[in-house]
């Protein structure tokens, strides 16, 4: 199977303190993975880097086989950013509008909406279950439904592989199910790679196919043959059984300065 | 009046530039308002003055420069000013709203150097400082009829760019879309909107015309392209309406067209009250059936 990411050796700081050390992370092509960690443990930094939004300091990021600094089917990639849900909800925009927004890099400059696009609008808000509502303006949404369309503008650009930053964070809890089975059915029924940044490690546990635990480093707390006793055992009770952790930390834990 | 337009050559200079002002500030001003950037029209309407105020001088004390239009230096004060603050929101990246107030005094600071070195205040600054029916020029009519053409030009092509720049910054950038020169090219247009209004508003008032109108259809409009249409629309009643009131009862323009804005803004704030009202009303109604 391709890998749609491959992270080698990544390492980033902000200023002097070492945000991410030593990363590798490979995900695989179709699958949905999840990675969980403390606050500020680095996992939005991590998907900048990925999103070219920020540049390691040591290490290779590879998308689509590709190293970044030469890639360039960004359409390919769509991200929903942790911060999507405190926009300003004052904005005077239809749900139709923000979603055909999605379409602006793919257009191109000085290349106007087209009837075709509406029909690929709708169909991107159907897919998130939101198509009643293209006409409300965004502001009049609750914060689910918002996150909601924040994806459908994400796939309108028909990406392969769609970045979700804790997307929950504005969800109300009884409609979090219903929001992560949304996102099962884009990954199950349009193929889409998922990865996913979230705090809900026991909602998502069905869905995922694999999980990667984040601080700092990417890590399993030992050996590899510990990891896969912890895998048998513990990760198949918090998560479901067909989940598997992926991340291959070559150093086993060994500090790198 | 209707008369006066064809009869008189400034009247149809003024009601020519005020259809066309009308039109640009409310038009950028919505993707000011809704950016958050409202003050930035204050700062470069400042600035604007000092290029006046220089131009003034420099006109009374260059033989030379006698007669220079000081629509031109107004322009290329406010064009400055506003690569300034791109400069200052790149040096105070966690206090970029830092950047307007220091524009913002360092123009009038200029301003007011300009004008004590001038010798102080004359009628001809009095008319850039609250508009004037009188002073627009044919000239001053060609430049700001080319600046139309360029500005909406420039709206419709990066329109779908300039959307979503305005409603999520960070999410154009993650899409590789070329924001920053986009929004360079918008801040400029900006400066230019700003000198060019001045002839009719006023200096002290342009940016009221930039965000009072877009205030009003805000409260209104159902999505980006309808709040855009209405705030041409008040913008435009506002212009045309304050230029008749200012004509009739010999005002200075940029008052009689603030108040007018402003009484639909508060029209706008009623109305949408009502309408909310009626709402629960006809849903209390509907359930008590
Ligand atoms: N722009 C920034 N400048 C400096 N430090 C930052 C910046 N963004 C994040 N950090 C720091 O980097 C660490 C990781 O942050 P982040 O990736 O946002 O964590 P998480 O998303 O896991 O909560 C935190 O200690 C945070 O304080
Ligand atoms: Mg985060």
């Amino acid at each position: 199977m391709q890998s749609i990411i491959e992270i080698k050796h990544l390492f980033y700081r902000y200023e002097k303190d070492t945000v991410l050390e030593n990363i590798n992370l490979s995900i695989p092509d179709g699958s949905f993975l999840a990675i969980v960690g403390p606050n500020g443990s680095g996992k939005s930094t991590l998907l900048k880097l990925i999103l070219g939004l920020l540049k390691p300091q040591k290490g290779e990021i590879f998308l689509f086989g590709q190293e970044i600094s030469k890639f360039k089917a960004w359409q390919q990639i769509g991200y929903v950013s942790q911060k999507a849900n405190s926009f300003n909800t004052g904005f005077p925009a239809t749900v139709f509008e923000v979603v055909a927004s999605g379409l602006t890099k793919k257009l191109g400059m000085f290349k106007f909406f087209k009837k075709e696009h509406s029909r690929i609008v709708l169909d991107a808000l159907d897919a998130v279950g939101m198509k009643n509502f293209h006409n409300r303006n965004i502001g009049e949404l609750s914060g689910g439904q918002q996150q909601r369309v924040f994806i459908a503008r994400a796939l309108v650009s028909e990406p392969k592989l769609l970045i979700l930053d804790e997307p929950t964070v504005g969800v109300d809890a009884e409609n979090v199910n219903a929001f992560y089975q949304m996102l099962n059915d884009l990954n199950k029924n349009r193929g889409i790679t998922l990865l996913l940044v979230t705090h809900d490690i026991g909602t998502i546990s069905d869905k995922v196919t694999h999980v990667a635990c984040l601080n700092k480093n990417m890590h399993f707390h030992g050996e590899t043959s510990e990891f896969e006793q912890l895998k048998k055992e513990d990760m198949s009770k918090v998560y479901g059984h067909d989940v598997h952790l992926i991340a291959h930390n070559h150093d086993h834990g060994g500090v790198l300065k | 009046m209707i008369q006066g337009i064809f009869h008189y050559e400034f009247l149809q200079n003024a009601f020519l530039t005020g259809i066309l002002i009308g039109i640009l500030a409310p038009l950028l001003g919505v993707f000011i308002v809704v950016r958050r950037l409202s003050l930035i029209a204050d700062a470069l309407s400042h600035v604007t003055l000092a290029g006046i105020a220089a131009s003034l001088l420099l006109e009374r004390n260059v033989a030379a420069l006698a007669g220079l239009n000081p629509l031109y230096l107004g322009m290329v004060f406010s064009v400055g000013g506003s690569l300034f603050i791109e400069k200052l929101r790149g040096v105070y990246k966690h206090y970029q709203e830092l950047a307007i107030p220091i524009i913002l005094s360092s123009g009038i600071g200029l301003g007011v150097i300009f004008i004590s070195l001038a010798n102080g205040f004359n009628t001809d600054l009095f008319s850039y400082l609250f508009g004037s029916v009188s002073a627009v020029s044919r000239t001053d009519l060609l430049v700001i009829f080319i600046i139309s053409i360029l500005v909406i030009t420039v709206i419709i092509l990066l329109y779908k760019e300039l959307f979503l720049l305005s409603f999520d910054e960070e999410h154009a950038k993650a899409s590789g879309i070329a924001a920053k020169s986009i929004h360079f090219i918008f801040i400029v247009m900006v400066a230019l909107v700003i000198a060019a209004s001045m002839r009719i508003v006023g200096i002290l008032l342009v940016s009221s015309l930039m965000t009072l109108p877009v205030a009003a259809s805000i409260r209104l409009a159902k999505g980006f392209k309808q709040t855009i249409f209405l705030s041409v629309l008040f913008g435009e009643i506002s212009v045309l309406g304050g230029l008749f009131t200012a004509y009739y009862l010999d005002l200075a323009p940029g008052g009689t067209i603030v108040m007018l804005a402003v009484l639909i803004l508060v029209i706008a704030i009623f109305y949408k009250k009502l309408i909310i009202k009626k709402h629960v009303l006809s849903e209390v109604e509907s359930s008590e059936r």
